[in-house]
């Protein structure tokens, strides 16, 4: 088994712990199945790709793609990016997969080439990023039903000197509702999920690919048809988990545009 | 942030994204941090190919580095050792610590406070 990337550093007070989802997610990009796929996509072709995740939380699913590139993409250059809308977890990301790809050198006795972090910023989704720019998109959401989706959060609240003025009850009342962001999908767990669909064709470049995690309450299945409805889009179940009373409780869908015109050439 | 950074974000602004005033995104009171990083020269070969020669121009002239080439790197000047020391420096190496990105389409400025740049908008703008 790959070593799983090292959080040890991250607090959790206001972030996502690694759990179920995030396993799955570093299972499913270094299965067999998925690699040779990425690799077939990927190995060859210039440039090299732009990895991106959005909303990385502790960053263990980008720091272990950073590190891993050469088993999941049969590279090792790749530029990595992670957004998330809680500063705190772009801050712990840096670290997560900078010391990733650290860890990984290290183990190669330092000869060859590595991945290298690009940076980590404070963004909805991928609304910051150039347009059509995503080569791997990996997005791990809120999935969660909940009666509420909780809004963005704004500057002031994500200023490192805002919760350091707190009280313990107002600490606890902020830390409470950025871990609602971890989780929270308003209505069907997809409120998030379904903008970041909606932007894909913007975002991905047209060599690009998605993996979104979804839950059985979101219905994977739907989702997928919806998506093949778009028109020269593919979707396929690329990995899921925990069987419960005969439905996948976890499924990870891989979602890629039809178009093969850019293959062995630029992008 | 690495200034590689510069070359894939844009305004977050919906409307702004089709303005090529959007992009590149502008430096003000930058500062900047070298963090050693291991040069790769193979690594910054394959990293041309993706990079907007004329926005990393704009970019590196607003750090105060030296003027780039005017066209980008190709054949022979990918093994040019000095030029590909220069970009893995600049790209890769300098890191924006503290300052502002300022969109020249909208002019909504985006922060950056130890090397996290906040692209998040405020409510009127989303």
């Amino acid at each position: 088994m790959l070593p799983t990337p090292d959080t040890s550093h991250v607090s959790f007070d206001t972030i996502y712990e690694p759990s179920e989802d995030s396993y799955l997610f570093l299972d499913t990009l270094s299965s067999p199945p998925e690699s040779k796929w990425l690799s077939e996509r990927f190995q060859n072709a210039n440039p090299m790709p732009l990895v991106v995740e959005a909303g990385t939380g502790s960053g263990v699913v980008l720091a272990f793609t950073a590190a891993q590139s050469q088993e999941i993409f049969g590279r090792r250059d790749i530029l990595t990016l992670g957004t998330d809308v809680n500063r705190n977890a772009c801050i712990a990301t840096r670290e997560t997969v900078s010391t990733a790809i650290k860890e990984q050198q290290k183990a190669q006795d330092n000869s060859n080439m590595h991945a290298v972090h690009v940076s980590s910023l404070t963004s909805d989704l991928c609304s910051a990023l150039r347009p059509r720019s995503v080569d791997v998109l990996l997005f791990n959401p809120p999935y969660v039903p909940s009666e509420e989706l909780p809004r963005l959060p704004s500057a002031e609240e994500n200023d490192p000197t805002t919760s350091k003025a707190m009280s313990r009850s107002a600490k606890f009342e902020s830390d409470s509702y950025f871990l609602s962001l971890t989780y929270a999908g308003g209505a069907d767990g997809m409120e998030t999920t379904n903008r970041l669909l909606d932007a894909l064709p913007e975002t991905l470049s047209c060599r690009g690919v998605a993996y979104v995690l979804l839950c059985k309450q979101n219905r994977p299945d739907e989702v997928m048809e919806r998506v093949r409805s778009w028109g020269g889009w593919c979707a396929e179940t690329a990995g899921s988990s925990g069987m419960q009373a005969g439905w996948e409780k976890l499924v990870i869908v891989r979602i890629w545009r039809e178009d093969r015109s850019w293959v062995g050439g630029q992008h | 942030m690495k200034v590689i950074t510069a070359n894939f974000v844009t305004c977050s602004v919906k409307e702004c994204k089709t303005s090529p005033n959007s992009f590149p995104l502008h430096f003000h009171d930058a500062e900047l941090e070298m963090q050693e990083l291991d040069f790769q020269p193979e690594f910054i070969r394959n990293v041309i190919p993706r990079i907007d020669w004329e926005g990393l121009r704009v970019t590196a002239n607003e750090l105060g580095f030296p003027s780039l080439p005017e066209t980008k790197p190709e054949g022979e000047a990918l093994y040019d050792e000095q030029t590909l020391k220069d970009l893995h420096r600049l790209l890769l190496e300098t890191q924006v610590m503290e300052g502002r990105l300022i969109c020249g389409n909208c002019s909504h400025e985006y922060v950056i406070k130890e090397g996290i740049a906040n692209f998040l908008l405020p409510s009127h703008l989303v």
